[in-house]
């Protein structure tokens, strides 16, 4: 008996929790698969579930998704050249500061873990100014740096969390065998670091993919934009396409969700970890 | 680990022959910390040197306060922290609690529960802006149905709309910090708990003796860096209510924006500096906390 309780109360618990995380999102499957007149009739099934959005998304039929495939491609390159410049960056400086202990490293990190806590919403006025001053507006470079900008603060530093982590008896003999920085840094740190290397890859890669505020203000030119903003511009519209708009959502949501189911095992030991250090 | 191998590193670094090596080795330090001082620089330094600079005048401070938008964003902004906050970290504090239960649907349950921190914003944000749409979202057709009547127009009220656009805060960011919670909890050691069970403890009294004196650091630390972060949410304001209606749920950080948008740069920058006083002891905090 006394466990039946114990069931009921947890269900009880449990029911509410499912329905207030899913029912936003289911809200947005239900849009992407239902014809106009059921997604605005407040079912939860539509009377005639359709393929029909998927098909017009993918076949550019309506103006606001003109440039569907275009802004997908930005999307992905983008968040790619994030990752990678991101990994780049935050590796050689989490190895210097760490193994190398390359000196001022410890300012080094400092700045990194101030720029990490500033809200990037914050920097997003004076980024915006410099990256005019550069003569970067309107130019993709502009939200890949600004990106890069804002994801290696915190790369760096679960890098550098991972990295002290490393016995240092294998930097002792790699130097007593007469190993160069470039020999202890290709052939025993990146071997040694790489599901922290995979954590910070995808951490920045979702950064750049997720990012609305930035692409907003740093691109305008419609071919350059990502899909965020390409959503962000139905907003504008009285008469938007609701269930076009879902429908897209949707697809822009896909990827990143499944990335981060894919390497969940790294991302939360990763990231967690750094987050919050006890 | 490193505390200890530091000394090390001296006895070599002082050995008479090897010098002129270390110095290559500092050489390559230098060279490998380099790129990422030079986005530092680039786009961290010169922008808020930049910043600082466009927000000196005086002049803007004066327009600031002049305009009743700024008042209202910074009333908005508090309230936003104070009360998204505590809802947000007493909820993942208890919900951290169901979710270490061990049962299997549990652990399903856990799995869909991070959908809301997984996905962008944008789109889930856009899916509950029209699930408040008062004539055809699903929430005040549900209303009519229930109770026969109208229900609020959620996102037309000044109040109302802050309170949604926290409610969106809370829904995109509590499973991050319920993740969080639930490794603190699973550090405790199970035998705590069991001992005190033996001891005829309820399930109360374990909370107040056992949980919440191991979680207090790390709940403390979480909610200063949740505030952080919280005051640079613009998403979940600007995609729902857009600042609006006429201008009344604007936080600071989508207040910012919308100088920058009207062109008011020097606006801007004073808004953000504005918010300086708020950002900076928590930042304070937080890097005395990691840089231990």
């Amino acid at each position: 008996m006394k466990n039946v309780l114990t069931e009921a109360k947890l269900l009880l618990i449990g029911i509410p929790v499912a329905i207030w995380t899913l029912l936003p999102i289911y809200n947005l499957f239900l849009f992407s698969i239902s014809t106009k007149e059921d997604a605005f009739a407040g079912k939860l099934w539509p009377d005639h579930p359709t393929l029909r959005n998927f098909e017009i998304v993918f076949r550019e039929q309506h103006h606001f998704l003109g440039k569907f495939w275009r802004q997908l491609g930005n999307s992905i390159l983008i968040a790619v050249a994030v990752g990678v410049i991101t990994l780049l960056v935050a590796t050689t400086a989490a190895f210097a500061i760490s193994r190398l202990k390359a000196r001022g490293g410890r300012l080094v990190l400092n700045c990194a873990l101030f720029t990490y806590f500033i809200p990037a919403a914050f920097l997003a006025v004076p980024m915006y100014k410099a990256m005019s001053a550069y003569g970067l507006l309107n130019n993709q470079w502009a939200l890949i740096l600004a990106m890069i900008t804002i994801a290696s603060p915190y790369a760096i530093w679960v890098l550098k969390q991972a990295s002290d982590k490393l016995p240092w008896e294998l930097d002792e003999a790699a130097r007593i065998d007469g190993a160069s920085p470039l020999q202890l840094f290709r052939l025993v740190y990146l071997p040694l670091m790489g599901p922290s290397l995979v954590a910070v890859g995808i951490y920045a890669l979702l950064l750049a993919w997720n990012e609305y505020l930035y692409a907003f203000l740093l691109l305008s030119k419609e071919d350059d934009l990502t899909l965020a903003v390409a959503l962000g511009q139905f907003l504008s519209a009285d008469d938007s396409p609701w269930e076009l708009l879902m429908t897209t959502g949707l697809l822009y949501a896909l990827p990143p969700a499944a990335i981060y189911y894919v390497f969940k095992r790294y991302m939360q030991a990763g990231l967690t970890a750094g987050a919050v250090k006890q | 680990m490193s505390t200890i191998a530091l000394p090390q590193v001296e006895a070599v670094r002082t050995a008479g022959p090897r010098k002129k090596r270390m110095s290559s080795w500092q050489l390559w330090g230098a060279l490998f910390l380099a790129p990422y001082v030079v986005v530092f620089v680039v786009f961290v330094v010169y922008p808020v040197g930049y910043g600082l600079w466009l927000a000196r005048h005086p002049d803007s401070y004066v327009q600031l306060a002049n305009d009743p938008v700024f008042f209202g964003s910074v009333v908005n902004t508090l309230v936003f922290l104070v009360v998204a906050i505590n809802l947000k970290m007493v909820a993942a504090l208890l919900l951290s609690g169901f979710f270490v239960t061990a049962r299997p649907w549990i652990k399903w349950l856990s799995v869909l529960f991070i959908l809301p921190w997984a996905v962008p914003s944008i789109p889930t944000i856009l899916s509950i802006r029209f699930m408040l749409n008062p004539e055809w979202g699903v929430v005040n057709q549900l209303i009519f149905k229930l109770t026969a009547e109208d229900g609020p127009n959620w996102l037309n009220d000044r109040w109302l709309a802050l309170s949604m656009a926290m409610l969106v805060h809370v829904w995109k960011s509590l499973p991050f910090w319920t993740m969080i919670m639930i490794a603190g909890r699973l550090s405790i050691p199970k035998e705590l708990y069991e001992a005190a069970s033996v001891d005829g403890a309820s399930g109360v009294q374990q909370f107040k003796f056992i949980t919440w004196p191991s979680m207090r650091t790390l709940y403390l630390t979480s909610t200063i860096l949740s505030m952080i972060w919280t005051l640079g949410d613009f998403n979940s304001v600007y995609l729902l209510t857009g600042g609006g209606p006429a201008d009344l749920t604007h936080i600071l950080a989508t207040l910012g924006i919308r100088y920058l948008r009207l062109d008011q740069v020097d606006l801007a920058m004073a808004t953000i500096v504005c918010a300086m006083p708020l950002v900076l002891p928590l930042v304070y905090f937080m890097m005395k906390r990691l840089s231990r």
